[in-house]
């Protein structure tokens, strides 16, 4: 009995263990970038209370930066809704390519799980999962150890915007772009994958320059895909 | 600001954020996808994180900018190199960090 006990816990360690292994990167960009938008909230006028209910309940790194900007500029609160809807669309590609891998999941845990679906959690997950390690307390472990550096980092920059002007020392803002680096090279699996990161990157710059506004990535992403079935096709 | 009026509004962003997260896990996580779909979606991570980070090497500022003064750009050719050859995470997520951190201190 104690030895299964025992097994028990050193398998929570484990998982508990290679959780915060696999957050530790969201946590290091989470916790600068949370912290820069819990400055700019404040300065931009939202109440404490309100900097922190958006990181728990909106919890989307980009949209809630540009929604501070739109309230900060006297934007309505309809069309703040709209273009956080239109920035935060590409959930709808990255919940719907996690799909296969979730078929054993009941509604109420993929509605827990969804909810803290984020562009960094998405990237972590897909390589997971893709290698088989579709553990289900792992995954909720990650998702909240990324939001807790979310919230965190917020709240540390609430009590800091009074001191801080400058969001940028120790190459903190360079977390995020370093990680998606090292997710998109783990995503890499032959040369379809090297021409559809190419052409989808490009293409998202140049939409974005173009005046797509937030739907660069949306677009972009929609061609390189079927780019790559495309490819994938004349291989076969 | 009227707090109250941006609380509500928190509240509709909420929705509108969570509600594209959970409807495809939803509905398609139950049902057989056709193969075509299928490898559709194993492209989408790919080209989802190539549209989403390289606008920010090539154009941090919202410009393209090929000087070597863009750090964001220059910074990811070793930071590639580390993860193609090392396929640490960790590791090349510091490599990108203290490479920015060490330019900015010693040369700017």
């Amino acid at each position: 009995m104690e030895s299964v006990m025992n097994s028990s816990r050193n398998k929570l360690n484990a998982v508990f263990i290679s959780a915060v292994k696999q957050a530790l990167p969201i946590v290091l960009g989470y916790l600068p970038v949370g912290f820069a938008y819990g400055v700019l909230a404040r300065k931009a006028g939202l109440s404490i209370d309100n900097t922190v209910i958006m990181s728990l309940i909106v919890f989307a790194g980009s949209a809630q930066f540009i929604a501070v900007g739109l309230l900060a500029s006297g934007a309505s609160a309809l069309s703040v809704i709209i273009t956080t809807f239109i920035v935060n669309l590409r959930h709808l590609l990255m919940s719907a390519a996690l799909s296969p891998y979730l078929k054993k999941w009941s509604k109420l845990q993929l509605a827990a799980f969804t909810f803290q679906l984020t562009d960094e959690s998405f990237a972590v997950h897909s390589t997971r999962f893709s290698n088989g390690d579709t553990d289900k307390s792992e995954t909720y472990l990650i998702n909240c150890i990324a939001q807790l550096a979310w919230v965190g980092g917020t709240v540390l920059g609430i009590f800091s915007s009074t001191l801080i002007t400058d969001v940028k020392p120790m190459g903190l803002d360079y977390a995020l772009p370093a990680m998606f680096i090292a997710l998109l090279i783990f995503q890499i699996k032959d040369k379809s994958h090297v021409i559809v990161g190419l052409v989808t990157g490009l293409l998202s710059t140049a939409l974005a320059l173009g005046g797509a506004g937030q739907w660069n990535v949306i677009i972009a992403t929609l061609i390189g895909a079927t780019l790559g079935v495309a490819i994938s096709w004349t291989r076969d | 600001m009227d707090q109250r009026l941006i609380l509500v509004t928190l509240v509709g962003m909420m929705a509108v954020t969570y509600i594209p997260r959970l409807l495809p896990a939803l509905t398609l996580s139950s049902r057989e996808l056709p193969p075509v779909v299928v490898k559709w979606l194993s492209y989408v991570p790919t080209a989802v994180l190539s549209a989403m980070l390289v606008p920010s090497l090539l154009a941090p500022e919202g410009m393209i900018n090929l000087s070597f003064d863009n750090l964001y750009l220059w910074v990811a050719i070793p930071t590639f190199a580390v993860a193609m050859f090392t396929r640490n995470f960790f590791g090349t997520v510091a490599t990108g960090m203290g490479l920015v951190a060490a330019v900015r201190y010693f040369i700017t």
